[in-house]
Parts: C-alpha cells; sequence; structure tokens
C-alpha cells in the first residue's frame, strides 16, 4: 500500500516515452520511500506493452483491459483510474504532461480532491514543516516547477492529502531499465463493471495522429532559435547551417507561439528536455521556463546581440552580435576547416 | 437554436514581456511592473462563443471571471466585443487558492448564476500554465470536458461537434450538451473592440467601482441603466464549504519560490569577428564537438 504510481500513456502502439522515463523515477523514488512502484496501462490489447514497462522495475502492473478504452476519452478513462488509485491508495501519482495526461490528471485530482502540481522539471523528497501550524511532515513529494512565465522556480508540496500527484514532460527524466527479467504482479482490473456507469459522452468522428517528425530528445547537436530570430525565413536559415554542421533544430517557446518553428522542436519547460553535447542558442534571452530544458548540455553556445542576455549566465562561450552575421561566418569557417 | 453559453475568463499579469523590474530585490514578484492582461486562450473562447452567438440568434454569452476588483476590466473588454452579461467573482477570503479550490467557487458560482449548454476557457492562464482549472471545474459540475478544441465545427440542440489541436494531432469529437470546452490557443484569435459596444459600456462598473466614483451624476446615471452594472459575486453569495476555498481548500502548498540566479559560469565572450569565430568552431572541430 501507498506506493508510487505512474500512469502508462499508449501511443501510436508503444508505451509512451515520457511514462517510461517516469517509470524510471517512480522506481528511485519507490526505492527511496521504500515502497513499490505501480504502472497503469488503460486502453486495448495491453498485453504486449508488460514487457516494456516491467524492465524498468515495476513491482504492480494494474491493466484495464477493453475494446472501448481504445482511443483515449476522457470519461471512461478517468472512471477506471480513479477505480484503481481508490484501490491502490498510491502516496505518489506521476502522469506525462502530453495531450492526454494533462486531460486525465486535473480531472482526477479534483475528483479525489487532491493537489495536482503541472509541468514539474524535478521531483524530490523530503520533509515540509507548516509555517503556522508547526506540523512536520515526513517524505513528502517536491514539485519543483517554474512558475510565472518562467521567472521564478516554486517547491509545491501536498502535506495533507493523497495522493501526491504531478504531470511531467518529455525528456525531463532520465530512462534507465531495471532488468530485463524483472518480475511484475499483474492484476487485471475489472473494467466492465466500471464501464457500465460511465457516460460515453463523447465519441471521437476522426482522429488523424501524424507520427513525431522531429525528435530533438536524442540529438548531439542542436541549435536552438528564439523569438530573435524574427521569421521563418530566418528559421529556414537555422536550418541550413544546422544541416552544415551535422545538428538539430530547436525553438524557444515565444519562436513556437509567433509561428516561426513547429511545435515539436519546442525546448523548455513546456517542450521537450535535451541534454546534447552542444547546444548553440541563438537569439534566446534565456528565461527559465527555455533553460529548464537545455541546462544539462555538456556545452552552450550562446549568440545573442544583448551581452546582458540570461542565457549567457550559464552559455560556455558568448558571442555578442547579430546572429544574421555569425551564423554565416560559423558555416563558412566550419566548411573550411573539416576537411 | 439559441445557446446559454459561459466563458470563464481570468485576467493575469503579462508574463510574455517580463522586464528587469519584474523581481524585487527579495525575489518576489512585482506584479506593478506587469501590465495586467486578459489571459490570451481565454480571449480565443471568447471568439468561439461570439462565433456561436452570431450562428444562433437569441444566444446569450455570459462572462465569469475571478480575481480582484480589477479584474473587471475583463468584462468591459468582453462587453465590448458583444458578450451580454458578466460576473465577477471577488472576494479576500478566496485568495490563495489554487486550481481545486479556484475550480470549485468557479462551479458554485456558475451553479448559482444560470443555465448554460455551453461553458468555454482558455486552455491554459500563462502566469501558472497549468490547464487545470478548466477539466476540474467540468468535473466539479459533473459535465464531459473537451480539451485542446480548436474550432467548433458543428453545433444543434443537444449535441456538439468539435475540432481538437493535439500535440500531434488533430481529433475531431462529437459531445452532448452541456459540456465544458478548453480552447487552444491555435484556436481563431479574437475579434477587436467594437467601437459601438465601448461607447455603450464603458461606464460599466462593478458595485464597488461605483462606491470610488467620484462623480455623483454619473453615478446615478450607471445606477439606472442596468445594462452598466457588472454584478459582484461574494463567498455570502454562494452555497460554499468555507474548508474548501481560498489558501485553506488548497491542498498544494507553496514551499519554496526562487528567483533564480543562475551562478554565472566563467564563460567565455567573444565578438562578431573573424578571428574569434574561425579559432571557435577549429576548437570544436580539434576536440571533435563537431564533426
Amino acid at each position: 500500500m501507498n506506493n508510487v504510481l505512474v500512469y502508462c500513456e499508449i501511443e501510436e502502439q508503444k508505451v509512451a516515452d515520457v511514462s517510461i522515463e517516469l517509470l524510471s523515477k517512480g522506481r528511485k523514488l519507490a526505492d527511496e520511500l521504500n515502497c513499490k512502484l505501480e504502472a497503469v496501462l488503460i486502453g486495448k490489447d495491453l498485453d504486449v506493452f508488460e514487457k516494456s514497462v516491467r524492465r524498468f522495475g515495476t513491482d504492480i502492473i494494474y491493466k484495464a483491459n477493453n475494446e472501448r478504452l481504445y482511443p483515449y476519452t476522457t470519461l471512461p478513462h478517468a472512471a477506471v483510474f480513479e477505480n484503481i488509485l481508490k484501490n491502490s491508495q498510491p502516496q505518489i501519482v506521476l502522469v506525462g504532461a502530453t495531450s492526454i495526461g494533462r486531460d486525465l490528471a486535473p480531472r482526477i485530482a479534483s475528483t479525489l480532491k487532491c493537489g495536482l502540481t503541472a509541468d514539474c522539471t524535478d521531483l524530490v523528497i523530503g520533509d515540509y514543516t507548516d509555517a503556522k501550524t508547526k506540523t512536520e511532515y515526513k517524505n513528502l513529494l517536491y514539485q519543483i516547477r517554474p512558475a510565472f512565465g518562467g521567472n521564478i522556480v516554486a517547491t509545491i508540496v501536498n502535506p495533507q492529502t493523497k495522493p501526491q500527484m504531478a504531470t511531467v514532460r518529455e525528456g525531463v527524466m532520465k530512462r534507465e531499465i531495471v532488468s530485463e527479467d524483472y518480475k511484475s504482479e499483474i492484476i487485471d482490473v475489472d473494467v466492465k463493471n466500471i464501464l457500465d456507469k460511465v457516460n460515453f459522452a463523447v465519441k471521437i468522428i476522426e482522429r488523424h495522429i501524424e507520427a513525431r517528425k522531429v525528435n530533438l530528445t536524442g540529438s548531439q547537436i542542436i541549435v536552438c532559435g528564439g523569438f530573435g530570430i524574427g521569421s521563418k525565413n530566418g528559421f529556414a536559415q537555422l536550418k541550413e547551417f544546422a544541416k552544415t554542421i551535422g545538428a538539430d533544430v530547436g525553438a524557444s517557446r515565444a519562436a513556437v507561439d509567433a509561428g516561426f518553428a513547429e511545435h515539436d522542436r519546442q525546448v523548455g519547460q513546456t517542450g521537450v528536455t535535451v541534454r546534447p553535447k552542444l547546444y548553440i542558442a541563438v537569439g534566446i534571452s534565456g528565461a527559465i521556463q527555455h533553460t529548464a530544458g537545455m541546462e544539462e548540455s555538456s556545452q552552450i553556445i550562446s549568440i545573442n546581440n544583448d551581452p546582458e542576455a540570461p542565457i549567457n549566465q550559464i552559455a560556455d562561450i558568448a558571442i555578442t552580435g547579430d546572429w544574421n552575421s555569425i551564423i554565416p561566418k560559423m558555416a563558412k569557417f566550419y566548411r573550411e576547416q573539416s576537411k | 437554436m439559441a445557446f446559454k453559453i459561459i466563458v470563464l475568463a481570468k485576467q493575469v499579469p503579462d508574463t510574455r514581456n517580463v522586464g528587469n523590474d519584474a523581481m524585487k530585490a527579495d525575489g518576489t514578484v512585482n506584479r506593478s511592473a506587469l501590465p495586467a492582461i486578459f489571459n490570451p486562450d481565454d480571449l480565443n473562447a471568447l471568439e468561439q462563443a461570439l462565433q456561436i452567438k452570431e450562428k444562433n440568434p437569441g444566444s446569450e454569452i455570459i462572462i465569469l471571471t475571478m480575481g480582484p476588483p480589477r479584474a473587471a476590466d475583463i468584462i468591459r473588454e468582453s462587453l465590448y466585443r458583444n458578450a451580454d452579461k458578466g460576473y465577477l467573482i471577488t472576494d479576500r477570503r478566496f485568495a490563495g487558492a489554487d486550481t481545486l479550490a479556484t475550480s470549485y467557487v468557479i462551479s458554485k458560482a456558475i451553479e448559482k448564476i444560470a443555465d448554460y449548454d455551453i461553458i468555454l476557457s482558455g486552455r491554459q492562464a500563462i502566469d501558472g500554465d497549468t490547464a487545470q482549472v478548466g477539466p476540474q471545474t467540468a468535473e466539479k459540475l459533473n459535465i464531459p470536458q473537451i480539451t485542446y478544441a480548436e474550432e467548433i465545427t458543428a453545433i444543434e440542440k443537444g449535441k456538439i461537434t468539435v475540432k481538437r489541436r493535439l500535440e500531434r494531432g488533430v481529433e475531431e469529437v462529437e459531445c452532448t450538451l452541456p459540456v465544458l470546452l478548453t480552447v487552444h490557443g491555435s484556436a481563431k484569435a479574437c475579434r477587436p473592440k467594437n467601437a459601438k459596444l465601448f461607447m455603450k459600456y464603458k461606464h460599466a462598473k462593478t458595485h464597488t467601482e461605483l462606491q470610488t466614483l467620484d462623480d455623483d451624476y454619473l453615478g446615478q446615471e450607471i445606477k439606472n441603466k442596468a445594462f452598466l452594472n457588472i454584478e459582484e459575486i461574494s463567498l455570502d453569495d454562494l452555497d460554499c464549504d468555507l474548508e474548501k476555498i481560498g489558501l485553506l481548500g488548497s491542498p498544494t502548498k507553496v514551499k519554496t519560490i526562487q528567483n533564480v540566479v543562475h551562478t554565472a559560469k566563467d564563460s567565455m565572450k567573444l565578438e562578431d569577428n573573424d578571428a574569434d569565430i574561425k579559432n571557435l568552431i577549429g576548437e570544436l572541430i580539434n576536440n571533435h564537438t563537431l564533426g
């Protein structure tokens, strides 16, 4: 009882990367709390996913298998998930901050009247003393996230309610296989009884999910453009440069919001977290919202016309000047010297 | 077919354009340095409501916001765009609410003010980026939710069809009414203020604002015209469980807030000149960072 539980999302016939990453984080938290790690699979034809969940050190797998549970719709999934949580009574619940996770988690938190923190960039176990009542709480989940547009970092706790729920974006946590033959207990959830009482209000008429075009999480070199790039054309220039040096192109939230680059390229708290060996930030000021997703890069080069830009604080090399002039020079000298 | 629509909107500090004076020396947020604006996604939600109203004469749009007295601006901004009526939920006792306590109060207010067919809100507010209040309000009202809505493609008696913009695609769904929709930022942008409506509603005021108004004649004028009265809802107007509101009703507690100052690395400073950049690229090639 009172274990750590991870909601495993099924995406394009596999367990979503973010769910796997959360299992790895969940395993560590469970070890620290001396409890078990549980995983929840909700959908159809789930047997094939068991192995990919087991090997990350999952002790208990809840399987809710039913044709009517795929594709995802809110109310049936919420009803099943709620039922599992009421039986399992976990102390911590982790959910990927995806379109599905961000639809499901708040609904569930409202039903269970528990706290939920969105888009955490770190999860740590620690104690907490209520400033007013002086009550001490041991081993709470510190849910750490940038807030206020990324200008501050807040540590949130839920001292009095259980479970403590958090959503986390893809790429924030690292995946680590525990053992290929890790033993999990499988619990088949009696779905039919639950679904009989559910309101299937939402019907999916059409669904068109595109395979991901860009996946930056594995990139070794990333050239990332910010609002300072100014246009789609500017990004075309960056892509050209990236191709020259063998890099992938990322974008800051401001650049994506402005329509300069696709959402899949977004790096930061509300995009992906990356750890390349070289990160070249071009025209990016460096709000925490962004740096949270790239500060673990091995080497950071910043190109900005403002020498005081916050990004320069974490850059190994800061080049001050106009990227329109610097990027072509970098391309030229690369071509000259790489031969 | 006429529909009753409630739009949930929030006044937020404009965190997108944060200047150097946004943080105080003690590490707290200097709210006065940030302009208060209509949360961007909520404007997208309002536009969807206005489109339903245009296509379905007789439909009514009620705008509902929760915040300090100055959040009445959100209601005026909506009236200028052809919303019909607004309510401001305001009470110091609601302060410190997290998303759970906020959605509780909003759902109580909705239950009090009106029947509805559709509730629309922005997907998320830019000050917290949680995207939680919409789904939590739907849960409290025990109605279905459609998040990430981009376009209402059809609406008829008892049924709505919505296109959703997901991370990696689109989905078209059909749902029974009533329903709560959270509208994605990629939805059609909201129309500008209408000049005639601006003239009509520019003196619309809440009771609190009227009390501080220094113009007795105007004050009387406003009182005489019902459409210029923005209704305020306080805790006393609602049937709330005191343990579920404000700080007490919020399971999430902020343990610490840090204004993160990156410990400045000893970074190498380069200029935009051939020698510096040539050396840099040479070094990156030599140490095999670049292939």
